[in-house]
């Protein structure tokens, strides 16, 4: 390497400020209309949630454990949009409301919703647990009726299981018609949890 | 191949892309030609018909925003100031001061010659890599760094 190498390699580059960078790019990307899914991380009494919101609401909630962020983004990008930027800022709404939700200050959540991600009858299962009252709870065979087919509440149970929007479209509430928890994406501890909270069980 | 999220390429790309437009337009500017540059791809995104190459399809989007960047700057009418070259930037910041005028040399070689120094040394990349960045040839890769090696010499002898 000659003297002229040298300088070129050893010229200084000031770091990048990714912060900043992620910042301006996800105001701009609202400003030109591009920024379709943006999303956030954020600490709850249930651990990490994440959560993505699309210019039409909430589409997206999940318990932030090890390895769910990359699959909930590509499923984000693949059923949604690839237009996928972290903005927390877009997310501090139903990020207040959660806040007080979990602070016992909030019982329904105001927030819209944006169901691209749930079809069919699937859509209608988790429309019609979006109704049950805090502090209540239901049946997997009720919502299935409410849905339209109360034969179907196998289909129900598995409409619940792949709940995009847990705690805001609440399926811990719906229980076993023998008295059973049933199942819970975030596990039935977190279920029980929740409950706890709505003073549904001691 | 599906699209990954646009968020998993600026993770992947942000850092090494603004080392390369540090290099094409100057410290300076390299923030704004990089936001330039993420706006632009995330505009076209979803039009794209597969994710292969992402990669390689940022830098020719990078190498586009810095070209049609230094092009305005040529074009933007600039006072003559005791004895600096028309073109070079009038807001001189500590880095570029601490380069000794490197990078305003390095501005004034012809973008394919700058990409390939930048490249070369800023990236510190071997010739295979440069062709396939910038979609030539090893051997182009090869002469268009040593011309831009020897086009900068005279640039900073004179």
């Amino acid at each position: 390497m000659n003297d002229l190498e040298r300088r070129l390699a050893r010229a200084a580059v000031p770091p990048l400020d990714a912060e900043r960078l992620g910042e301006r790019l996800g105001e701009r990307a609202v400003a030109d209309g591009l920024l379709e899914v943006a999303y956030g991380t954020f600490d709850s009494p249930l651990g990490e949630l994440l959560v993505a919101v699309t210019p039409r609401g909430l589409v997206r909630l999940a318990y932030d454990d090890e390895g769910v962020e990359d699959e909930v983004l590509a499923e984000l990008a693949e059923r949604v949009s690839p237009r996928v930027l972290r903005a927390p800022e877009r997310t501090d709404a139903i990020r207040r409301e959660l806040d007080d939700y979990f602070a016992g200050r909030r019982r329904d959540f105001v927030t819209r919703i944006d169901w691209s991600l749930v079809r069919g009858f699937a859509g209608e299962v988790l429309r019609a647990t979006a109704r049950v009252p805090f502090g209540s709870v239901t049946t997997y065979r009720d919502v299935a009726d409410a849905a339209g087919s109360p034969r179907a509440y196998r289909a129900a149970g598995n409409a619940l299981g792949s709940n995009p929007i847990p705690i805001v479209v609440p399926c811990h509430r719906v229980l076993h018609a023998g008295g059973g928890l049933g199942g819970y994406t975030g596990g039935l501890d977190r279920k029980r949890k929740l409950l706890r909270l709505e003073g549904a069980i001691g | 191949m599906r699209l990954p999220p646009f968020q998993a390429l600026v993770d992947a790309h942000a850092a090494e892309l603004h080392r390369f437009l540090t290099g094409f337009v100057g410290p300076h500017d390299a923030e704004d030609c990089l936001q330039e540059t993420f706006i632009a791809a995330l505009r076209a995104y979803p039009q794209l018909a597969h994710g292969e190459n992402l990669r390689a399809w940022l830098y020719t989007i990078a190498r586009r925003k810095a070209t049609d960047l230094a092009r305005a700057r040529s074009r933007r009418p600039s006072e003559p100031m005791d004895g600096l070259a028309p073109d070079a930037e009038p807001r001189i910041g500590p880095i570029e001061a601490a380069d000794d005028g490197l990078w305003v040399a390095v501005r004034r070689l012809p973008p394919k010659q700058r990409a390939a120094l930048v490249h070369r040394f800023v990236l510190d990349l071997d010739y295979r890599a440069i062709g396939e960045r910038m979609a030539t040839s090893e051997e182009a890769a090869r002469q268009n760094v040593s011309a831009g090696l020897r086009r900068l010499r005279k640039e900073l002898d004179r």
